[in-house]
């Protein structure tokens, strides 16, 4: 069992009860909602006859099913008008701040709340979204929870949880040059599997963590749910505490340094007991890229479809289902593999960094024809940012549109999806099956600049070959 | 069709079984994204599994289990490993609910898909892997059979056999007991509650 840890010591300053069933009370710090998952949340509030225990530890936005080429209301979508409409009301009525379309401050609700300074260390994060694990890039313990539950910290401020254990990934040596933390969490859920975290928090540690920005820490953070983990972590410090200086909702004047001192003080110590250890090394990862229909198919962009050979025997029935709806051929490269659609956005890479990497491949280059390329920014802040250091316009120079923020096609809520068998390479977070709005539509997940890359060629492509030229 | 949705205590499911074979099936494919824009869950149960069973509407191998004549009414679902990973959206368990399943026993589960249906009041219990195919293959060679899912003795019977499965104590004990909607649980803490709040640093010492 573990002890010491991060997760430990959040875990005990946040529990309210034991209960009944044996599982824990567990106060949530900081309760994030959107207009997906709360419209039938605050339905079974209201049957209740409950209020919101306290709305200004709730802060909610729109990120879904918001369109990214024209977002006047009404949207053009009437269940989509409806969605938004009910998020609104159900925050004027309980008092909850909305950061809406046009405040500014609007964005996918991941990366607006590190953004504004609302994620800090130490804090419990939940939201009813599966990819709110981002937030432990800061050293929260932050995990994605479902409607009944949404419903459950809005009259409690508290959710019924067990504890789980936790693993540590550590990580040496560095990232090579066009390798990024996207690479790092495909090549750790690759090893691992997408149920190997069943059951476990994931602490990300190790020089190659430590060496790693914030905004790479949240994509690392993102993705453990993708490996099975419902929460992951990193340990606060000073790339931490240098992130959250100065931003609106982070401790300011005196309190900052009082802030400091705890924060610094939730990180893992020597003597940390974990109930696992698994180790990587950084050096050895190449640009990642998933082939089949789970995060966990991935490859190097090097190598080639695996064969049922090379596959564990447990996991052939998935490689075939996976060879059929890609129709992938085992044993061909994956470089080289045509795309249709090349997306640069979401909660995993919507931040101003991942934009940055784009563009330094799409500089001075054109997107192939026939080649549909679109780049869709995390927040309002992150286009304001972007386009004032010009991105923008680097990118439409190079055939890419450039949009208005929201989840886009990550998932298919909005005007933004595929076609048919289209295929898409994806700075996204899920290759599953239809999840990009078609049926049949097929997804290849990367890092932004693997998907710049891939616009500018057609296909797949190593982006290191890019960024040497 | 189907019988109420859960309500009270749970010690027993009873009905007909169905199987959906596979690994990893995510909570997009038990419920597509496209169905998720609504602010009810009521209309979701027809939508349950809806591409899959598209997909095999016309194939070799379909059509789809959950279209199946003789697995309408069905009340059990049988799965195999990390069913109902991906996505948080409970409209995954209430879309499965709506369509009539009332517990779900696999290899295993994703965890917040298994909270949320025990939020619901859906039992979802497990069985090692040769187990689960023995089940699979039983209730597969017997669509007609009726199975009872004992919660408190953690074990399905039906169609003359009897399988023991496991249930963790504190969901077994919840379900037994009606305890399973955790509201009132937690809203019966309220003088915890503000102590835990009150010992909190970032909402109390370097608050601003």
């Amino acid at each position: 069992m573990s002890a010491g840890t991060l997760y430990d010591k959040v875990w005990a300053l946040h529990q309210v009860a034991e209960l009944p069933g044996g599982s824990t009370q567990l106060f949530i710090g900081l309760h994030l909602i959107h207009e997906v998952t709360s419209p039938q949340a605050f339905a079974a509030l209201k049957d209740l006859g409950l209020s919101v225990r306290h709305p200004e530890s709730t802060v909610a936005t729109v990120d879904h099913i918001v369109p990214t080429t024209s977002q006047a209301r009404p949207f053009a979508d009437p269940l989509a008008e409806e969605m938004l409409a009910t998020l609104e009301a159900n925050c004027a009525e309980h008092g909850i701040t909305l950061h809406g379309l046009g405040s500014g401050r609007q964005g996918i609700v991941h990366v607006i709340a590190p953004e504004l300074g609302l994620t800090q260390p130490g804090m419990t994060v939940a939201c009813g979204d599966s990819h709110t694990s981002t937030h432990g890039a800061f050293g929260a313990i932050a995990f994605g929870i479902g409607t009944s539950q949404v419903r459950d910290v809005l009259a409690s401020q508290s959710l019924a949880m067990g504890k789980l254990m936790v693993r540590r990934i550590w990580v040496d040596g560095q990232l090579q040059s066009g390798v990024y933390a996207k690479d790092l969490v495909l090549h750790v859920i690759r090893t691992l599997g997408v149920k190997g975290g069943v059951g476990y928090a994931y602490e990300f540690a190790g020089p190659a963590i430590e060496a790693l920005s914030m905004e790479e820490r949240m994509t690392l953070c993102n993705m453990a749910i993708e490996g099975g983990a419902r929460c992951g972590y990193v340990n606060p410090d000073q790339t931490t505490f240098d992130y959250l200086q100065g931003r609106p909702f982070a401790p300011g004047g005196e309190a900052w340094d009082r802030a400091v001192a705890w924060w610094s003080s939730l990180a893992s110590g020597p003597d940390a007991v974990f109930d696992d250890e698994v180790r990587f090394d950084a050096s050895a990862i190449a640009p990642t890229i998933t082939w089949g229909i789970t995060p966990g198919q991935g490859i190097g962009v090097d190598e080639t479809v695996p064969t049922l050979e090379q596959t564990d025997p447990d996991e052939r029935p998935l490689a075939e289902e996976a060879y059929r709806y890609m129709d992938l051929q085992p044993g061909t490269p994956i470089a080289g593999t045509p795309v249709d659609v090349c997306f640069i956005g979401s909660c995993t890479n919507g931040r101003l960094s991942d934009l940055q990497a784009a563009a330094a491949v799409a500089k001075g280059r054109h997107v192939a024809p026939g080649i549909k390329a679109f780049v869709v920014p995390g927040s309002e802040q992150v286009a304001a940012a972007a386009e004032a250091e010009g991105l923008d316009q680097v990118f439409t120079a190079a055939g890419f549109e450039w949009r208005e923020p929201g989840c886009s096609m990550c998932l298919a809520m909005n005007p933004d999806r595929l076609e048919g068998r289209q295929i898409s390479a994806s700075s996204s977070n899920r290759n599953f099956k239809g999840r990009q709005g078609s049926a049949t539509g097929r997804t290849l997940l990367m890092s932004p600049a693997m998907v710049a890359a891939a616009a500018i060629a057609g296909k797949v492509t190593d982006v290191r070959q890019l960024l040497t030229v | 069709m189907a019988t109420p949705f859960p309500f009270g205590p749970i010690p027993a499911v009873t009905g007909t079984a169905v199987v959906v074979r596979g690994d990893d099936i995510d909570t997009d494919r038990i419920i597509p994204a496209r169905f998720l824009k609504c602010v009810t869950f009521e209309a979701l149960g027809p939508a349950a599994f809806a591409d899959d069973r598209a997909e095999l509407a016309d194939a070799p191998a379909g059509p789809h289990p959950f279209d199946r004549p003789e697995h309408q009414g069905a009340a059990i679902l049988l799965v195999n490993r990390n069913f109902g990973c991906g996505s948080s959206r409970e409209h995954a368990p209430q879309a499965l609910m709506r369509w009539g399943i009332r517990a779900v026993v696999g290899e295993s589960f994703a965890e917040i898909f298994y909270g949320n249906c025990l939020a619901l009041g859906i039992p979802c219990l497990t069985a090692g892997h040769d187990l689960m195919l023995a089940i699979q293959a039983a209730a597969a060679a017997d669509p007609a059979a009726v199975f009872t899912l004992d919660v408190a003795a953690q074990a399905l019977s039906g169609a003359g056999q009897s399988w023991p499965l496991e249930l963790a104590a504190g969901p077994r004990q919840m379900l037994s007991t009606g305890q399973w909607d955790a509201t009132s649980q937690l809203l019966a803490h309220g003088a915890d509650l503000e102590a835990t709040a009150a010992r909190l640093p970032y909402l109390v010492t370097f608050a601003a």
